[in-house]
């Protein structure tokens, strides 16, 4: 089909097509992620500024949980951003396999220790949320669980990359993981869950959401946009350095 | 295509009986693992029975991690792998010959094994039986899995313990299900339907994932 269309209605898609894809070449992203970074690290500070003001200042304290539920304006981000970069790496990381793209490739590598960190903050601050309201660090929640999981999932795909000395055999084996870790996810999710209902009596709920202050909400947004700028900065950051350790282009000339 | 499926199947059994001291040393491995528990935790016959199925599960979960790297490691180092990746027939149906033939090797002896440990843990004879059912069910699944972590991690340095650690977070459906099943007040009917669903899913998917991460490693 594709070969009756005629050259005149091509052209002009393929100089659009051309535009964005001109970046996907490294050294043409460089320059590029380079004026990027400041901005969405700045925007991050802002956002982080505002965010934390509305979360210590502005909501009110809650009733039951005192000011220890204040936690929530960077556990709650946290947790959404651990999530979400797994799905954002492993869709960069298949871009990179099936259309044999280096920078989708170095992209996910680069997202994997963010979405790790999150993860790692997001246990973290759950079990310093845990200690007060629940009595207890830890809980084997299916929530918690599935979150320590998730953690295993970031560690597995790190590890694997660190392992593989060629870089192209690391983008692609880390990317055939990231996928079938993609597949398993709702299948461990849903396992975690079933495991945990059979298990655990109904010690602690978690899952009956209380009503939520519009200022809570609207924190816990702040804070999530925050997490958001940091994330892209911090992953364009370390793209430049595995592009400049791969590609050997220089760090210093780009600005 | 059957019978070629049979003779790469056999060709793996023969090598595996060749060096019997390999399958056997997992099948200790499995062995020990589960008679460190009770010194661990003590003699305690009520304890133990309550504990018995889910250490039997992780006892045989890692003993297959432990064999999951002579799945393609020997056929790495002397190039077969390269001749069955150049071989004109699917690289899916070889390698899910491998698969069933390393189970057969590995996982079955394991499931066999198994009754006797549960006695030894003062299981009752009903709750036995549904384990070994159990593990007859999930073990393939996890060397189903456990070889696309092989094949990811074929001819690297301390590959077996990456493989692991690659494996491990993806089989944790498998050992809460088959774990699961001896406790079910319900009935272990929907246990082994979701170990069964969990077994034509890795069947379906795991040796297309396994023989693509083949083809990366040997690129």
């Amino acid at each position: 089909m594709s070969a009756q269309t005629k050259p005149v209605n091509q052209a002009p898609r393929e100089r659009a097509g051309a535009i964005w894809l001109r970046y996907a070449a490294p050294l043409a992203f460089d320059p590029l992620a380079a004026r990027m970074i400041p901005w969405f690290f700045a925007a991050a500070v802002l956002f982080g500024i505002a965010g934390l003001y509305i979360g210590f200042f502005v909501a009110p304290t809650d009733a039951q949980q005192n000011e220890v539920y204040r936690v929530i304006f960077i556990h709650v981000p946290a947790a959404w951003m651990s999530m979400l970069i797994y799905l954002v790496m492993a869709m960069w990381a298949a871009i990179g396999l099936i259309f044999n793209t280096r920078l989708s490739s170095m992209m996910a590598s680069a997202l994997a220790p963010t979405g790790a960190m999150f993860t790692f903050v997001a246990l973290w601050t759950g079990a310093l949320w845990g200690k007060p309201t629940w009595g207890t660090w830890w809980v084997w929640d299916a929530r918690l669980t599935s979150e320590l999981i998730l953690l295993f999932l970031y560690i597995g795909f790190i590890a694997l990359q660190a392992a593989i000395e060629d870089p192209r055999r690391a983008d692609r084996a880390g990317a055939l993981l990231a996928i079938v870790g993609v597949v398993n996810i709702p299948i461990i999710y849903f396992s975690v869950r079933w495991w945990n209902t059979l298990h655990q009596g109904a010690s602690v709920s978690l899952t009956s959401a209380p009503k939520m202050a519009a200022t809570m909400l609207t924190g816990m947004l702040v804070m999530t946009l925050a997490c958001w700028m940091y994330s892209i900065g911090a992953a364009l950051w370390r793209l430049r350095s595995i592009m400049a350790e791969r590609e050997g282009i220089s760090v210093v000339e780009a600005d | 295509m059957g019978s070629l499926l049979l003779r790469v199947m056999l060709r793996d059994l023969a090598l595996a009986w060749r060096q019997r001291a390999d399958v056997l040393s997992t099948l200790i491995f499995y062995v020990m693992v589960v008679s460190l528990f009770p010194l661990g935790i003590g003699p305690e016959p009520a304890t133990l029975r309550v504990i018995a199925p889910g250490v039997l599960w992780v006892a045989a979960l890692l003993a297959a991690m432990l064999s999951l790297s002579r799945l393609f490691a020997a056929d790495h180092a002397d190039g077969t792998l390269e001749q069955l990746l150049l071989s004109p027939h699917p690289l899916t149906l070889l390698v899910l010959a491998k698969i069933t033939a390393h189970w057969i090797a590995s996982g079955l002896p394991l499931v066999l094994m198994a009754p006797l440990l549960g006695v030894q843990l003062g299981m009752q004879a009903a709750d036995i039986g549904v384990m070994a059912l159990s593990l007859a069910l999930g073990t393939p699944v996890l060397s189903l899995i456990g070889a696309v972590g092989a094949a990811l991690t074929v001819g690297l340095r301390g590959a077996a313990v990456l493989a692991s650690l690659l494996v491990i977070p993806l089989c944790i459906p498998v050992l809460i299900f088959g774990a699961g099943a001896v406790d079910a007040d319900a009935g272990a009917a929907a246990y082994f339907s979701l170990l069964g669903a969990l077994l034509v899913l890795a069947l379906a998917g795991a040796p297309l994932a396994a023989a693509a991460a083949l083809r990366i490693a040997l690129d």
